[in-house]
């Protein structure tokens, strides 16, 4: 049974206690003599502070503390940038936890209060009196470069100018691009879009929040916090607040979800650090929903030029694209490699693109901070040659899926390498998207569409073809890269006596459901019942390092890390096991959980022996160690590359410009699925996602700053009853240079899901003379692109 | 966030609602709290006393007698959403209740808190401006009746003075069919556009229309020229479609508009809404 666990929809093990409310996460944590911590935030985008008067808030009931920029000087330092992008002409604004002068954004802490009980913080935070000289504010990517614009930061954290806003300017090439437009120009066509990716706001379901515990007489700091990645928060913490690492333990209880959010370091946290070991007590600070839409970190935000260079009959030849992209009011911990390294090198898609060039300019400007959110940076490539393969097909009469096929890479299962120096380890793009198309019945489809509207309902079908890279990745390139770590992970796998396991992982799951997918790992390598596996993650006291849960590398990563360390058990039970046979290591055999001597398996001992007679150690070889235990350190010698094709089908009505998704089916590639049911719950999730971005989200600005879709009664998050049933199928190919040949899921639905809506969309207005809509489609602007269609 | 401080007191009937009012002026009424609460924990209001009526059993639940339905103020949506002399009786009504939020908001929300919040983009007032339904309100001085037409006073202004309590909504039961429809916002549910239609037909032609729109404008707007426009006419597709073409005109000249929908789209997909709204009462109608 057990070694074909791998491959089984088994239940998720989290899943009793996340849905019985027994999960317990950081806000569940309550400490003897515990103190509340409130944060004031600006309420200004862009501002002088003149004044600030916190004697009312000091003497209100139950106040401990008021702390300002004054008070944290020399204490804390500015929050760090970790991913030091290289040949950028980087330049990092100093972002410090409290604000003294300037405050960035509305949501830049001020002050924070510490009182005996919340509600009592809450009150005297009203108390603050601060005063601020408006600045004007620039919150669009685009604008905030111009040479009008207002400027946010005058000097970076090495005393250089910033000079336009711009915190570096990144490019990507390969071939000569052009000398390929100058040939589309004289004989082939050339396609100009202007996307705008706009500002998405995160939603995990359980906001962001820290519990600080210091005690003054060790010097030790415990602190429980929502993050995607404890032991990166264990160094940053230690870098910012001085407390050595050794002194330090960061501990992710239940997370509830991250999508990147969860990936950076943040002020407030640092803050409630500060606040503990000021007042020698346990200081808890849990945002608010609101606090959660002003200050923590939020995804895309690009305003792309591109063109597309391609001959008479749909072969791309070239691709040259400008992007905008806002960084927000400082460099959040990830935010340089998102729009860079994860988007500019991904843009060759599934596709053989002989020349490209990719220049991005990363922008402050008065916004919360952007960082990674699901697909981070991937979404907003894969939408843009998305996009500019449908835009060609419509100019040259084509189907889109016949442009798609002329330029896919052809199948390949041992590395493909692409114009930006990617190697792609395997793939079957043309494969993909002919079973989608066979499933999802696109000829009847097109059949159906081409007979017209009803009841004055548009039909359209919109494809997406994607390739990412995940896995993240080689800690060389890492370095190479200018990310601030590295980018291995590793595994503890350790035998009791009863044959019972424990592993101990450094990746942070959140939500993923690895404690399940782990255990079949393990139980899949060793045959022990998965039920016998306890899987332990989050806390840098009980595990080993790691490098966190993003970029959908925790099965591809930690799951390798895990596969060898038990393949390293194995390795050390099959010696063992001879020995106590009186058998040669040679003539052992292993199948399922059993070691047995090669031709007699009544000769035989089970792993649960092996366990036991390690542990007790009587009779050991000559020179083995005693207990039953491994630890790999696994770094990838190369990414992993998912990959698949999604068909969207929307009905729009053109009287009001309400988009009616009507049906979704995704294939997606993998490689083998360790657990197809929890693979196909992040596509559906991540699907969902992307199709928000089209759809329903968009955060907004007014010309001060003021973020207008401040709460979930203005910012529309997809709802269950809005979507049709989502139908997920696949493929699978392995990954050549993986121990278990899996490939990431986290993300992929995202990555692909935003593309084929928009496609779609587009493609049921077309008879309209419909091309292009800003996002989200809201049933405004599509009632708009209609009316202006019209008129034209 | 949370609430400033107040006092909650708790009211067993009308009678000692009206005497918590007298001893506490300035303290607000707690229905089902669905308005009020946000409000409190956003600290847009911070009233120092909440006097809670939502367990006052005379004023829940839903009777029919002369030709009206008399709906008192604590009924619940999902009550009135399921109520068999509702769906019968003002089929519109029932139809709005329905659609309102999500099913935790219509098992804790009443009409009474629904009205006398008034929120412009809410989608009773809408059906009851309609309807012509009237409002019977406990004051200081004794009991008044109120009309929809007067009760409605502005964006979240209502005849209900501060120490008024509404205690029923009436509404009459007619022969003729009524309808509702509405544009949800997808993140708040409430009504972008929302268009209540009730129409009675004799002898195969209209005899009496009566269509409101809500969501577009600070009080619900009454369409005078769809209703002229549809009386003594047969109701066919195309008499609807034209006479509700005219239903944008009757919003006025001040329209609420946001971020996700201008107050120019509103008024122009307008007519679309009323056209649904008077085909399905229409059909109802017979
Ligand atoms: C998520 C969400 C979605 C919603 N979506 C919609 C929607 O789609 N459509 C819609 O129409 N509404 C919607 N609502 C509002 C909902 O219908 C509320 O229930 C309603 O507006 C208020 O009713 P309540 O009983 O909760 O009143 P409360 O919140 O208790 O009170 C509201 C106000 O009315 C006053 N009040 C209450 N009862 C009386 C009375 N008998 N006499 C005098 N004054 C009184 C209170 O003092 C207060 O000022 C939504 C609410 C939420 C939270």
């Amino acid at each position: 049974m057990s070694s074909r666990i791998f491959g089984s929809g088994i239940r998720r093990r989290e899943d009793p206690r996340l849905i019985t409310g027994s999960a317990l996460y950081t806000h569940d944590i309550t400490l003897p003599g515990m103190a509340y911590a409130v944060m004031l935030r600006s309420s200004h985008a862009h501002a002088r502070i003149t004044r600030i008067d916190t004697d009312r808030a000091a003497a209100a009931p139950g106040v401990l503390a008021v702390y300002t920029g004054a008070d944290i000087e020399g204490a804390l330092q500015p929050v760090p940038c970790a991913w030091l992008l290289p040949d950028s002409g980087l330049k990092i604004a100093p972002y410090p936890c409290i604000a003294r002068d300037v405050v960035h954004y509305t949501g830049d802490i001020v002050a924070v209060v510490v009182a005996e009980e919340l509600p009592q913080a809450h009150d005297a935070v009203e108390l603050i009196e601060a005063d601020y000289e408006p600045l004007p504010a620039v919150t669009d990517p685009e604008q905030a470069a111009g040479a009008d614009a207002p400027q946010l930061h005058a000097k970076d954290v090495n005393g250089d100018d910033i000079a336009g806003n711009q915190a570096f300017h990144w490019t990507v090439a390969g071939g000569d691009v052009d000398a390929a437009f100058a040939e589309a120009e004289a004989d082939g066509v050339v396609i100009k879009e202007r996307i705008l990716q706009q500002r998405l706001i995160p939603n995990a379901m359980e906001p962001r929040g820290a519990v600080a515990q210091y005690n003054r007489a060790t010097g030790e700091l415990t602190l429980w916090n929502t993050t995607q990645n404890p032991h990166i928060v264990r160094f940053l913490c230690s870098v910012v607040t001085g407390i050595p690492e050794d002194k330090l333990r960061v501990i992710a209880p239940e997370v509830g979800g991250g999508f990147g959010s969860k990936i950076a370091v943040y002020p407030a946290d640092f803050i409630t650090v500060f606040c503990s070991k000021q007042l020698g007590r346990p200081v808890k600070w849990i945002e608010t929903r609101s606090e959660n839409y002003q200050a923590t970190t939020h995804g895309r935000d690009h305003v792309q030029d591109v063109e597309l260079a391609a001959t008479k009959d749909g072969r791309i030849t070239g691709l040259r694209c400008t992007v905008h992209a806002g960084m927000g009011a400082y460099l959040s911990t990830a935010a340089p490699g998102i729009p860079t390294i994860l988007h500019g090198l991904m843009l060759s898609g599934c596709y053989t693109i002989p020349a490209l060039k990719e220049d991005v300019y990363g922008v402050y400007t008065n916004g919360v901070p952007v960082e990674a959110y699901r697909g981070a940076g991937r979404p907003e490539a894969t939408f843009m040659l998305e996009r500019l393969i449908d835009v060609l097909a419509g100019e040259l009469g084509m189907d889109p899926a016949d442009v798609r096929r002329r330029n896919f890479i052809p199948k390949f299962d041992d590395g493909h390498e692409v114009i930006t120096t990617l190697n792609y380890d395997s793939g079957d793009y043309p494969g993909a998207l002919d079973k989608l198309l066979d499933h999802t019945g696109y000829q009847a489809l097109r059949e159906r569409q081409a007979a017209g509207p009803s009841n004055g309902k548009y039909l359209g079908l919109g494809l997406s073809s994607y390739v990412e890279i995940c896995g993240l990745g080689p800690s060389q390139v890492a370095g190479a890269i200018g990310f601030q770590g590295g980018l291995w992970e590793s595994a503890i796998v350790r035998f009791h006596p009863t044959g019972k396991v424990h592993v101990f992982i450094g990746a942070s799951p959140h939500g993923q459901g690895e404690e399940t997918t782990f255990a079949q790992i393990v139980a899949s390598e060793i045959g022990v019942d998965a039920g016998d596996v306890k899987i332990f993650h989050g806390d840098t006291d009980a595990t080993p390092m790691g490098w966190g849960t993003y970029g959908s590398r925790t099965t591809a990563v930690g799951g390798a890390a895990l596969a060898l360390a038990v393949r390293k058990i194995r390795d050390k039970a099959k010696v063992l096991a001879a020995h106590l046979l009186e058998a040669s290591v040679e003539d052992m055999d292993y199948e399922d959980g059993k070691f047995f001597v090669k031709g007699s398996p009544d000769k035989s001992k089970t792993i649960q022996d092996i366990a036991l007679m390690a542990n007790v150690a009587w009779d050991l070889p000559e020179g083995m160690e005693a207990g039953l235990e491994a630890s790999t350190f696994y770094d990838p010698p190369n990414f992993v590359f998912p990959y698949g094709a999604h068909l969207a089908v929307v009905e729009v009505d053109a009287a009001t410009g309400q988009v009616d998704l009507t049906g979704y089916t995704a294939l997606d590639d993998c490689g083998p699925q360790i657990n197809p049911v929890i693979v196909e719950g992040q596509v559906h999730g991540g699907v969902v996602q992307g199709i928000g971005q089209a759809l329903w989200e968009g955060a907004a600005y007014d010309d001060s700053g003021q973020l207008v879709t401040g709460s979930m009664l203005d910012y529309a998050l997809p709802r269950a009853d809005l979507l049709p049933p989502i139908d997920v199928i696949s493929t699978v190919t392995r990954s050549p240079h993986h121990p278990l040949g899996v490939k990431g899921i986290g993300e992929a639905g995202t990555i692909a899901s935003t593309a084929a809506v928009y496609n779609a969309v587009i493609d049921a207005l077309k008879p309209l003379g419909v091309k292009r809509i800003d996002m989200p489609f809201t049933p405004e602007r599509v009632w708009r692109a209609i009316q202006e269609a019209k008129g034209s | 966030m949370f609430a400033a401080n107040f006092e909650y007191h708790r009211a067993g009937s009308v009678a000692e609602a009206r005497q918590l009012l007298a001893a506490h002026p300035g303290a607000k009424l707690l229905a089902g709290g669905h308005s009020l609460i946000p409000l409190l924990k956003l600290r847009l209001a911070a009233p120092e006393a909440v006097i809670d009526i939502g367990r006052i059993g005379e004023l829940r639940g839903i009777s029919n007698g002369g030709g009206a339905l008399r709906i008192g103020a604590l009924t619940t949506h999902a009550e009135i959403a399921s109520s068999d002399a509702v769906k019968s009786g003002a089929a519109a009504l029932a139809e709005a209740a329905g659609l309102i939020g999500d099913p935790a908001v219509r098992n804790r929300g009443t009409i009474g808190g629904n009205v006398a919040h008034a929120d412009p983009a809410s989608d009773l007032p809408t059906v009851l401006i309609a309807l012509d339904a009237t409002f019977t309100v406990n004051s200081p001085d004794g009991e008044r009746s109120v009309s929809a037409a007067d009760f409605f006073q502005g964006m979240m202004a209502t005849a209900l003075g501060e120490h008024d309590i509404l205690t029923a909504v009436n509404v009459p039961a007619g022969g003729g069919g009524s309808a509702y429809v509405k544009f949800s916002h997808p993140a708040s549910r409430y009504a972008v556009v929302g268009a209540a239609a009730s129409l009675t037909v004799a002898g195969g032609t209209c005899t009496s229309a009566s269509v409101a729109v809500g969501g577009a404008t600070a009080v619900p707007a009454r369409c005078a020229s769809v209703e002229a426009a549809l009386a003594g006419q047969a109701l066919s597709a195309d008499v609807i479609a034209a006479a509700a073409a005219a239903a944008g005109g009757d919003l006025g000249d001040d329209l609420l508009g946001d971020v996700f929908a201008s107050g120019d789209y509103r008024r122009a997909v307008t007519p679309v809404y009323v056209q649904r709204a008077l085909a399905a009462a229409a059909e109802r109608a017979g």
